[in-house]
């Protein structure tokens, strides 16, 4: 039961084969038993249960408000959640609680959707591993899953994977059956990183589709609201309800269709899929390469048009998404000084004291670093030089998309990150930055240029972790692009980690992969 | 809300200006900016002053940025409500607590409010607009961050026209321009109270995020008359537009002078900004002491810092503000959650799918302009042929205008008859008690009937003024009933002026022989014996005229 789609269980509850409290306790449970993932940093309990029973009430008398009626989600811990702390893995907010709901919370809430706890995250959703937050790293649940453990021998407990980042939280709920939906963020590839490294379905929609109120902003003009699923068609459906207009987001504009369900019949042969080739980096793995040869075969195969084309500016994208990413952390970190809300430091000797030593024990080093870059870069002396000079850059990778959309491209196919999860012990060799432009090569000029795009899982690797190949779309094409990603789906037949001890009905075509810890409910 | 933004932060050590909370006393409007023109124009005197030293003369050089609160119900990004007098931390919005997930969403009342003041202003108002962000800490910004709007405001280049009375005997009008370089949409800042003795500060963020209009005036001004001119004729104008309500001492009109002096026709000598004046007699006050001041510094050979001072009213003196932070760099940023601010030339330019009644059109707006001071002013001395120092002083008085126009409407006296009962006795008496024209106990009407009483013969002008001040002091009852009840109206009973006149002639012989004698002057004496007899209730032209009968 709870390695469905949302589309099969929410069959299931209208149905009455399970409840939605029973559901919901299921899912905690399995909270319980995947402790070690440390997915979450806030479990919503009781919350949960009080949700479950009134979506229980409802289903009962036959009056679900929609699909999601009853249906567990867990949310990143930087979208803002009223009367749950929300602490975007800082010390800065470990104790914090927001007086409102994001907007993308509060229409998940609306659809009856049961809140079960937030995820964590890397501090302020800054790095790709989910490793540098105040509540520790995440750990990927493929760790633990058989074909890793069997194809490498490793100990999961010391040579466990990361998911990652910064999303990894959610994208390890929904991958280890928690959850059947999570809420990410998608600044430079927050959601559809870890959503490869993890094996989910992670959409990040066009800027301005899905309202940014109440996510805590790592970088305004780039972070999206991003969805994280078990398939394209849980993902539309989900987008269907966040999408449109928040008179609370000036940044929003009006859904381009209501349609949330995806065509049964979608003709891939009127598809063109373009195959940049700027997106041969270095770095990139042979098992990746293969995924993407592979899915860019089946559209060839299957009569869809597949084309090698050029985004020329790809190789600025990464530096420029820095220095503008850098800039505005400067800016929206000020806001925490102490004085309203947040961690404040004893040191009173003078405000300005008291300043700078909250801000350095709220702050861990990475979000410091960017703070500190990027003020360099606003200063009046270099401000020309960098952030003009990089917003110059960020048009010239927009136009490079809509030169190729314009030519008649529908899809561009491109592999998520550069190969399957890393080790946490060798992910740590490296720092932030340096693992950050590595992890967010392919997943960044997206967000610079504001386009959707999503992570589908293909295949396991060798070492039996999963490998994600990149969808992205024009701007506002998003339903297009589900389409797409549902026919890779379909045809890739990727599998799902399963909960033996759950039930029986575990779906015919996911491969077994049971683990010690989740076999016996 | 309540558990995150605790009413009244506490930090400690500031050593920063206060902006003071005023107290309730302070907020009767200050009489100083009723008219202009009070003080001695320092603009004339200062060339004299220095002639004595130098040989080419030092002038000064004025420029101002003005602060002007949008006079709107809600703050320019956020729902809070706009209120001065509320309790502390009352009207503060997450977003103006800056609460992290928070975005701005602009007014557009606001919107509308500058670009009407742009085209009040004559500036060119720009169809597109953008907002910055300026970063710097303070404890009363919770965003660390001011967005305004810094690369492309939403109006520039305007000009302000405006008067003063010069000449000897201050009654010739001079008029003058000031450029206006730029209007531009920016937040408030909260407020901070200092507690010195406990070394604490308070914070109040119910002003966080008001809408403020910034408008820069180019250095076209070379005193503090000059100054105080253009900022009681700008306060005029938002007045009358609604976009502001202008009260310099509430705060919504702040004025922050740049003042510099030079050698004419040389480069601008180095500048200092004078903070902290809240009303336009302190701006002429500080702007003038700052020019002298500089000048002095110069001629004992020295230099002038570039600095910002600080205005102390009690001494008259600028003094040098603390510079807290050193130099400022305030790292702007375009912001990145507001899009670029669009405002439609006419309905016509507006593109499909844009609400009409959503968008900001800047052929409407003109259109719904009201008459601005200056036109008023014009109207005025050609409509009632009043002299034009009458026209300032009837603007500038709230509401006095119109109720000027009401009292000339009902009587049949000539308007330049009534402008001095308007101007005089009323102005005097409003300010005595420092009420302002709408509450003035004497309706238009009731002044009205008054003069008609006097025009028709009833009242001497004399009774006419004590009768007024009778209306004042018990308000409600008609000049009519005043008159009856006192016995002032004209005695017209010939016999008994007569009787009255006789008694005067025969009780002052030495009076009647000196007239004999060929002084007439001294007819007038008997004259105001008999109005002190008659209590002024005698028709002079009939008393004279017996007199002159007598002694003749």
């Amino acid at each position: 039961m709870l390695s469905l789609t949302i589309r099969e269980v929410s069959l299931a509850l209208r149905e009455g084969r399970i409840s939605a409290t029973e559901l919901c306790r299921r899912c905690l449970n399995r909270i319980r038993r995947t402790q070690h993932l440390n997915a979450y940093i806030s479990v919503t309990e009781e919350l949960a249960l009080r949700q479950a029973q009134e979506a229980d009430s409802r289903l009962l008398q036959g009056a679900p408000k929609g699909p999601l009626d009853g249906i567990p989600f867990a949310v990143k811990d930087n979208f803002c959640t009223e009367s749950v702390r929300t602490t975007c893995a800082s010390r800065m907010l470990k104790d914090y609680t927001p007086p409102f709901n994001a907007t993308v919370v509060q229409k998940l809430l609306d659809q009856g959707a049961v809140l079960m706890g937030k995820t964590n995250m890397d501090e302020f959703a800054m790095g790709a591993g989910s490793t540098d937050g105040a509540f520790g790293p995440v750990r990927n649940p493929w760790s633990y899953a058989a074909p890793y453990r069997d194809r490498t021998g490793a100990d999961p407990d010391s040579d466990w994977v990361i998911t990652g980042g910064s999303s990894g939280g959610s994208a390890a709920a929904v991958a280890s059956l928690t959850s059947y939906l999570a809420l990410g963020s998608d600044t430079g590839g927050s959601t559809r990183n870890p959503g490869a490294l993890c094996g989910v379905v992670a959409l990040k929609p066009s800027y301005g589709l899905v309202s940014r109120h109440g996510l805590i902003p790592l970088v305004n003009s780039m972070d999206v609201p991003g969805i994280i699923t078990r398939s394209a068609s849980d993902a539309a459906i989900v987008l269907g309800v966040l999408q449109g207009r928040d008179v609370r987001d000036s940044t929003t504009v009006p859904s381009p269709s209501s349609l949330t369900e995806l065509p049964e019949d979608f003709d891939i042969k009127n598809i063109c899929v373009g195959i940049p080739k700027e997106y041969h980096a270095p770095g990139l793995s042979q098992e990746t390469l293969a995924q993407w040869s592979r899915v860019a075969d089946m559209f060839e195969r299957a009569g869809a048009r597949v084309e090698q084309v050029s985004l020329p500016h790809t190789q600025h994208s990464i530096v420029c998404y820095h220095v503008l990413c850098h800039a505005e952390v400067a800016s929206n970190m000020a806001r925490f000084d102490g004085l309203q809300y947040g961690h404040r430091s004893e040191v009173d000797s003078s405000t300005e004291a008291m300043y700078a030593s909250t801000r350095h024990e709220g702050f861990n080093d990475v979000v410091r670093g960017r703070i500190l870059s990027g003020n360099y870069f606003l200063l009046k002396q270099n401000y020309q030089h960098y952030f003009v000079k990089a917003q110059q850059v960020r048009r010239l990778i927009a136009d490079d998309f809509r030169h190729v959309f314009e030519s008649g491209v529908d899809v561009l196919l491109t592999p998520t990150t550069l190969a399957d999860a890393s080790r946490y012990s060798d992910f740590m060799q490296e720092d932030n930055r340096t693992r950050s432009a590595q992890e967010d090569i392919f997943t960044q000029p997206v967000n610079m240029a504001g386009l959707p795009a999503v992570s589908v899982p293909t295949s396991l690797s060798s070492r039996g972790l999963p490998i994600g190949l990149q969808l992205i779309g024009p701007a506002l094409q998003d339903r297009k692009l589900l389409s797409v990603t549902q026919w890779i789906e379909q045809r890739v037949g990727f599998p799902t980690i399963s909960d033996h001890g759950d039930d029986s009905e575990g779906r015919g075509d996911t491969e077994v992969t049971k683990r010690e810890h989740s076999s016996s409910v | 809300m309540a558990a995150s933004v605790a009413p009244g932060v506490l930090l400690h050590n500031i050593n920063k200006q206060i902006w003071i909370l005023y107290p309730k006393a302070s907020f009767h409007r200050c009489a100083a900016v009723r008219r202009i023109g009070t003080s001695a124009s320092r603009c004339k005197s200062q060339p004299q002053l220095k002639r004595k030293s130098s040989p080419q003369e030092l002038v000064g050089v004025v420029g101002l940025e003005i602060h002007a609160q949008i006079h709107s119900n809600t703050k320019l990004f956020s729902g809070s409500q706009v209120g001065f007098l509320a309790p502390p931390n009352s009207l503060v919005s997450f977003l103006d607590a800056s609460l992290p997930g928070t975005l701005p969403v602009l007014n557009r009342r606001c919107v509308e409010a500058a670009v009407m003041t742009g085209l009040a202003l004559n500036c060119t108002i720009n169809n597109k607009s953008l907002f910055d962000r300026k970063h710097y800490f303070y404890a009363d910004l919770p965003a660390g961050y001011q967005i305004t709007q810094q690369r492309q405001p939403i109006a520039v280049n305007g000009m302000l026209t405006y008067s003063h009375l010069g000449g000897k005997k201050r009654n010739q009008v001079v008029n003058k321009t000031v450029q206006i370089k730029q209007i531009q949409l920016e937040q408030d800042s909260g407020k901070s109270l200092h507690d010195d003795q406990r070394s604490q500060t308070l914070i109040d963020l119910n002003r966080a995020g008001v809408g403020l209009m910034e408008l820069v005036m180019e250095p076209d001004m070379s005193c503090g008359e000059e100054a105080a001119a253009a900022v009681r004729e700008l306060q005029l104008i938002l007045q009358a537009l609604g976009t502001c309500q202008g009260n310099m001492s509430e705060g919504q009109l702040r004025v922050d002078a740049n003042v510099s002096v030079h050698m004419p026709g040389e480069p601008l000598g180095i500048r200092t900004e004078v903070k902290n004046i809240n009303s336009a007699r302190y701006l002429a006050r500080a702007i003038d002491y700052e020019i002298q001041r500089q000048i002095g510094v110069l001629q004992r050979g020295g230099t002038v810092q570039n600095e910002t001072r600080a205005f102390d009213s009690k001494s008259g003196q600028t003094i040098p503000m603390r510079d807290k932070e050193g130099l400022q760099d305030y790292r702007f940023m375009p912001e990145p959650n507001l899009p670029p601010l669009i405002v439609y030339k006419d309905n016509a330019s507006l593109p499909t799918g844009v609400d009409a009644c959503q968008a900001v059109v800047v052929e409407r707006i003109r259109e719904g302009l009201p008459e601005l001071p200056s036109v008023t002013r014009d109207r005025l001395v050609q409509t009632y042929a009043i002299l034009p120092e009458h026209s300032f002083t009837l603007v500038n008085e709230d509401g006095l205008v119109e109720y000027f126009e009401a009292v000339v409407r009902e009587t049949k006296r000539e308007p330049r008859n009534v402008i001095g009962w308007v101007t005089n006795e009323l102005l005097s008496l409003l300010k005595q008690k420092d009420q302002s024209v709408s509450q003035s106990p004497v309706s238009p009407s009731a002044l009205a009937e008054l003069l008609e009483l006097q025009e028709t013969g009833h009242i001497s002008s004399s009774v006419a003024k004590q009768v007024f001040q009778e209306m004042w002091r018990s308000s409600g009852k008609t000049a009519l009933q005043v008159i009856q009840e006192q016995d002032l109206g004209l005695v017209s009973d010939t016999k008994e002026i007569h009787n009255i006149c006789q008694r005067v002639v025969d009780s002052h012989p030495d009076l009647v022989r000196a007239i004999r004698n060929g002084n007439k002057k001294v007819l007038n004496k008997l004259m105001g014996l008999v109005q002190k007899e008659t209590k002024g209730r005698a028709d002079p032209v009939v008393v004279r005229a017996l007199l002159e009968e007598k002694t003749s």
